[in-house]
């Protein structure tokens, strides 16, 4: 085999393809400490483990929410943590029906030499940590790259770095029973045209697959978590159906039939437009030999946290808020999302953070 | 675009997803005239210019077989080459909605260090040739590079070197309006098992997809002509037609992009009946496949036809039936509706493997 045979094959193999199943998609819960406090500061809301906690808990056990999701990303505290009557987290998704997934990068550091390119550090001893999240629950794992497009970026050296960074914590996820998520994130920052997107995403992609190819890793076993093909934040905005178009056509020309799932980044993306995208490519009638659905986190969070404010009282309507966006992105799975989501508080609000870190 | 712009891209874009209409596929009639002079040497037939004419005006003009056909590869004397009656064979087959396709390499050369591993040559003046060709009326080009396994082959330097080689070949051709066929051919000669020949596809085919990348080809206007996935010629067993089609899918999905069109097989070694009960179980797998999957035979297209004609006017019309049979058996196969029923001309049953193959 091209792929090596890990022992984990077969359960790989399904728990991906369990990801990807039509009408679900992901939960980007994994927010790291530092991440959330900004989140939480944004709704004065104090960065206490307490506050993380009762967040979380409350988008899991937002009533009728679980079944729009097949996995959520966790940040390594919350695989650890329970519910207000002592249910951990991992067991409340378990019951419904939610693979329990795990951050294992380490942050991104720069490339000496470039233009404040980065590549991403956490390959030391990751394999005994994915051992380690395996035995907490964990099924997928999840490493976000980062590249930019400028005037000479993203450079060959930045691609492959990143690429091969990929490919390297993909196969040790796999010798460990971890899905892992490939996410090689083009940042939407610039004022190049959604060609120049394409472009640059088609050529990332072709080195993420030749480097897969080199480290062996079973592709029917991993899911791809890209960015949409887009305009940059500073150059003027297009039709759903045009990123559609052009963003089925980079995965065409790059992401082999054997990978079960694409499952999008939302970027800078507002919740609705974020959905509206994600529906357009799901009704293109072309090639899709992969689902196409959604790993989102601030696309999906972000009218959830603005209802919450961290307030007890505001539980309800904030879960509310929550299972509309989780309700309207299951629908865009199917191509069927009509645009009808009751616009939460901020749905609209572009999410956009200039070089966004997590 | 990551593909450069041709201005011929809607016109290959067109070509290369005709050559992949279900139910029709290539015949590979492009033997050099060393190569064709070995097959005629086979049926006693002198190696010279009409006699070579005459095999090709059999074969483009058997009654009802075209219609199988969506694409003929030729030799460059085949490109200027005519009927008995005067017309020329590029127009026969643009009467029939054939297209005429062209080899365009120049054969191998080893690799200096190597262990007898090769490199394809014809690159210079490629751009200018193949423009050449487009005005004679091709419309598609070949180019075989050609890999083998071993103990410690193929190398990293054997990969790389033939899948750029191919990457530069296809963006040269696109540039001049002929649809490339991509063949990166493994060899079937070894004692390796057919998941050997599986990683080693794979492989590969992961390298070829990385060049054409790096040189912006536009794979929606690209071909791609592989080896089946099989066991060695001397591994000591043959593989069900089921499990060939399985490891030779499954690398597919594991490498060729949705944007290719067509994958159109060629048949190595493989007898005539082989070839096609091959290509038909691959059509009735189930599973992801978002291109077709059709032939580019050669010799498991040819090979009964040969021997029934024998040289002899008097022949042709037998050497058509056995030409019409395999033509419309493999085109049964391409939709896998073959039920192994064609009338198994002389030597349909022959293995064609010649060890270390060259054209």
């Amino acid at each position: 085999m091209a792929s090596f045979t890990s022992k984990y094959a077969d359960e790989l193999i399904a728990n991906a393809a369990y990801i990807g199943t039509p009408g679900k998609g992901i939960l980007a819960a994994d927010e790291s400490t530092g991440t959330i406090g900004k989140r939480l500061s944004s709704i004065n809301v104090e960065n206490v483990e307490s506050n993380r906690r009762a967040l979380r808990e409350l988008l899991f056990t937002t009533p009728g929410a679980l079944p729009c999701l097949s996995g959520v990303i966790l940040f390594e505290e919350t695989l650890y943590q329970k519910s207000s009557n002592g249910t951990p987290f991992v067991d409340i998704l378990k019951k419904g029906g939610v693979l329990p997934g795990i951050k294992v990068d380490k942050g991104t550091v720069e490339l000496a030499g470039t233009n404040g390119e980065t590549t991403t550090q956490g390959l030391d001893g990751l394999g005994e940590r994915c051992k380690k999240y395996y035995e907490a629950g964990a099924r997928f794992a999840k490493w976000r790259a980062v590249l930019k497009i400028g005037e000479t970026e993203p450079s060959e050296l930045a691609i492959h770095e990143n690429a091969y960074g990929l490919a390297r914590y993909a196969v040790i996820c796999q010798e460990n029973g971890l899905v892992p998520i490939v996410e090689p994130e083009i940042l939407v920052d610039g004022s190049h045209d959604i060609h120049k997107c394409a472009a640059v995403t088609e050529r990332v992609l072709a080195a993420c697959y030749k480097a897969l190819s080199d480290h062996h890793v079973l592709l029917e076993g991993t899911l791809l978590k890209p960015n949409m093909v887009t305009p940059g934040s500073e150059s003027a905005k297009v039709a759903p159906e045009v990123i559609a178009e052009l963003t089925v056509r980079a995965l065409q020309r790059t992401v082999p039939a054997a990978v079960p799932a694409v499952v999008f980044l939302s970027g800078g993306q507002s919740e609705e437009e974020a959905t509206r995208n994600l529906n357009a490519m799901n009704q293109l009638k072309t090639k899709k030999p992969w689902s196409l659905s959604f790993s989102f986190g601030r696309a999906l969070q972000q009218s959830t946290l603005k209802t919450w404010g961290g307030k007890e009282e505001n539980l309800k309507k904030a879960q509310e808020a929550f299972l509309v966006r989780c309700k309207a992105n299951s629908e865009a799975t199917l191509g069927v999302y009509k645009g009808d989501a009751q616009l939460g508080e901020g749905a609209a609000e572009s999410l956009h953070v200039k070089d966004y870190k997590y």
